[in-house]
């Protein structure tokens, strides 16, 4: 395996953040309605996660480093788990595990269905992200796994339509996800120009 | 009618639990005693101070409260069987999007806020029209403690002691024209010390607006605030004169004002300009007419602990009904949300 300390360095720092939600939560420092907040990290969290995914390609023509590409599932798989927990503490605190009160939301509330096929779309990423499916699908598989941009747009809108009254944080991340979808139009991704030279004995860092 | 007539079968605010005691749950028996030893203080001990309640960060009050806290009438409302919100929730988790947008904003952002000195514009249909400082605006008013329900439109609650004046009283001082029909009522705009107002972002035109029937603005339930907790009200609470209509989503309780004005037409408020198919004029608690972005049926009572959450039935005019149906006969309230 190459590069084991960047793997798991990331691994750690991706852990990291929801056990320490969780502990604040249980601690009472995240104020006195602990559950929305959780939910709102993680979906946050799980935004970040995907335009992290995104700058990948970016960040490894700018550089040269193919360290940035060997963590690309495990962030992948990461964005998944966080909004899994972001759907289950949705469902937890909540709804109090009403599966009805479940129903109605995903038939009445737009944002809730745009982040319910957001949710489908990472798992079907998610089911397939091992060697065997990649084997299996071959071709299809990257066509596929295109479903990412799809599911930023919907995870955006999913966001926008609870903005109640200030777009500045939406607008940030938009604009974000905007410009990695646009360095990715071939015009333009031919032309990221390579900063770093390429280093021969990039392997030792490993 | 401004005196509340205290039901048999309505609680004391001194059957409240002490907050010291419900705090301490976990290591009850230890504790007990000291929430004893507090609740066990003479009455007039605490008459005076925010040592009424438990964990209140006394506030810098201008003379005129401090005048008029020695005649507050205590307890004047109260909420049965219900606990009164821990004070630092109350003061930590607001919405006052002057101050922006995340709960723990106002509480961080509002110390900007200058509250002294302040006046208070009374205009429009009124025969005494006048900007008034706020020490001879309050010259009239006798002070009482009001503890309510309070419901915000996003599903949570809390329950508040507020102390404060009936609007009624307000009312009868301005002495409205018989063209008055509504009240309008208008936050302080003043975008440096509001850093919410600096927004480019803001989906909100300033300075906020509010508005009442002037029906409802004469029901004795709705008063305007001054303190709350047994002390001045805390700047991201809306000092240092906020309304308090218990029966209506959180938003209708509108802080810092600066204008009240009695007008004829309907007047058109901040969250109604912004989506009118989210948030009515009325606004009344209603757990059959459900926001189009989640329902209303319930509510999170804070605190509301992770695997503790305290979820109960929103009830018809925030439980309300029985002082304030009567002024909705006849109007539907699934078109009049």
């Amino acid at each position: 395996m190459r590069y084991p300390f960047w793997r798991v360095g990331v691994f750690v720092v991706v852990l990291v953040w929801p056990l320490l939600w969780l502990y604040q939560a249980l601690e009472d420092v995240l104020g006195p309605d602990p559950g929305k907040v959780l939910v709102d990290r993680l979906g946050l969290g799980a935004l970040v996660l995907l335009l992290v995914i995104l700058s990948l390609t970016p960040l490894q023509k700018l550089t040269g480093w193919a360290g940035w590409n060997v963590v690309r599932r495990q962030l992948g798989l990461w964005c998944f788990a966080y909004v899994l927990l972001h759907l289950s503490s949705y469902c937890a605190f909540i709804l109090g595990f009403d599966w009805s009160q479940l129903g109605v939301e995903l038939r009445k509330r737009p944002y809730i269905i745009v982040g319910g096929l957001g949710f489908l779309g990472l798992l079907a990423l998610a089911v397939t992200s091992n060697r065997y499916s990649q084997r299996r699908l071959g071709a299809r598989w990257k066509k596929l796994h295109r479903l990412a941009y799809v599911i930023l747009g919907l995870g955006l809108l999913h966001m926008l339509w609870i903005v109640r009254a200030d777009l500045k944080e939406w607008v940030i991340y938009a604009s974000t996800g905007a410009l990695l979808l646009v360095l990715r139009l071939p015009p333009l991704a031919r032309r990221i120009p390579r900063l770093m030279a390429k280093k021969g004995s990039s392997a030792k860092k490993a | 009618m401004l005196i509340k007539v205290t039901k048999a079968s309505d609680c004391h605010e001194s059957d409240v639990t002490p907050e010291s005691i419900y705090l301490s749950r976990r290591n009850v028996l230890s504790v007990a005693v000291t929430g004893l030893a507090v609740s066990g203080l003479p009455r007039w001990a605490a008459a005076d101070n925010v040592a009424r309640y438990a964990d209140v960060e006394p506030g810098k009050a201008p003379v005129w409260f401090s005048e008029k806290l020695s005649s507050v009438k205590w307890g004047a409302v109260v909420v049965k069987d219900e606990a009164i919100t821990p004070f630092k929730d109350a003061t930590h988790y607001n919405n006052f999007y002057e101050f922006g947008t995340d709960k723990g904003d106002p509480a961080a952002n509002a110390g900007t806020l200058k509250t002294e000195p302040w006046s208070v514009v009374v205009d429009g249909e009124v025969g005494k029209p006048g900007r008034y400082a706020l020490e001879d605006f309050m010259k009239p008013y006798q002070l009482e403690e009001r503890i309510y329900r309070l419901r915000c439109v996003e599903a949570w609650s809390m329950v508040i002691p507020w102390i404060g004046f009936p609007l009624s009283a307000l009312l009868k001082e301005v002495e409205p024209t018989s063209k008055a029909r509504f009240m309008r009522f208008e936050t302080l705009q003043d975008p440096k010390s509001m850093p919410g107002q600096r927004s480019g972002f803001a989906l909100i035109d300033w300075p906020y607006i509010e508005g009442l029937r002037l029906d409802e603005a004469m029901s004795p339930l709705a008063i305007l605030a001054v303190g709350m907790y047994g002390r001045v009200l805390p700047n991201q609470n809306g000092a240092p004169l906020r309304l308090v209509v218990p029966w209506k989503y959180g938003f209708k309780s509108i802080k810092s004002i600066v204008r009240i004005s009695l007008v004829g037409e309907q007047p058109k408020t901040t969250w109604q300009s912004i989506a009118a198919d989210e948030y009515g004029f009325y606004a009344n608690v209603n757990p059959t007419v459900d926001h189009p972005r989640w329902t209303q049926a319930r509510e999170r009572r804070l605190p509301s602990g992770l695997f503790k959450p305290n979820v109960r039935d929103t009830q018809l005019f925030n439980g309300y009904s029985e002082e304030v149906a009567s002024l909705y006969t006849g109007l539907d309230l699934r078109k009049n949300y």
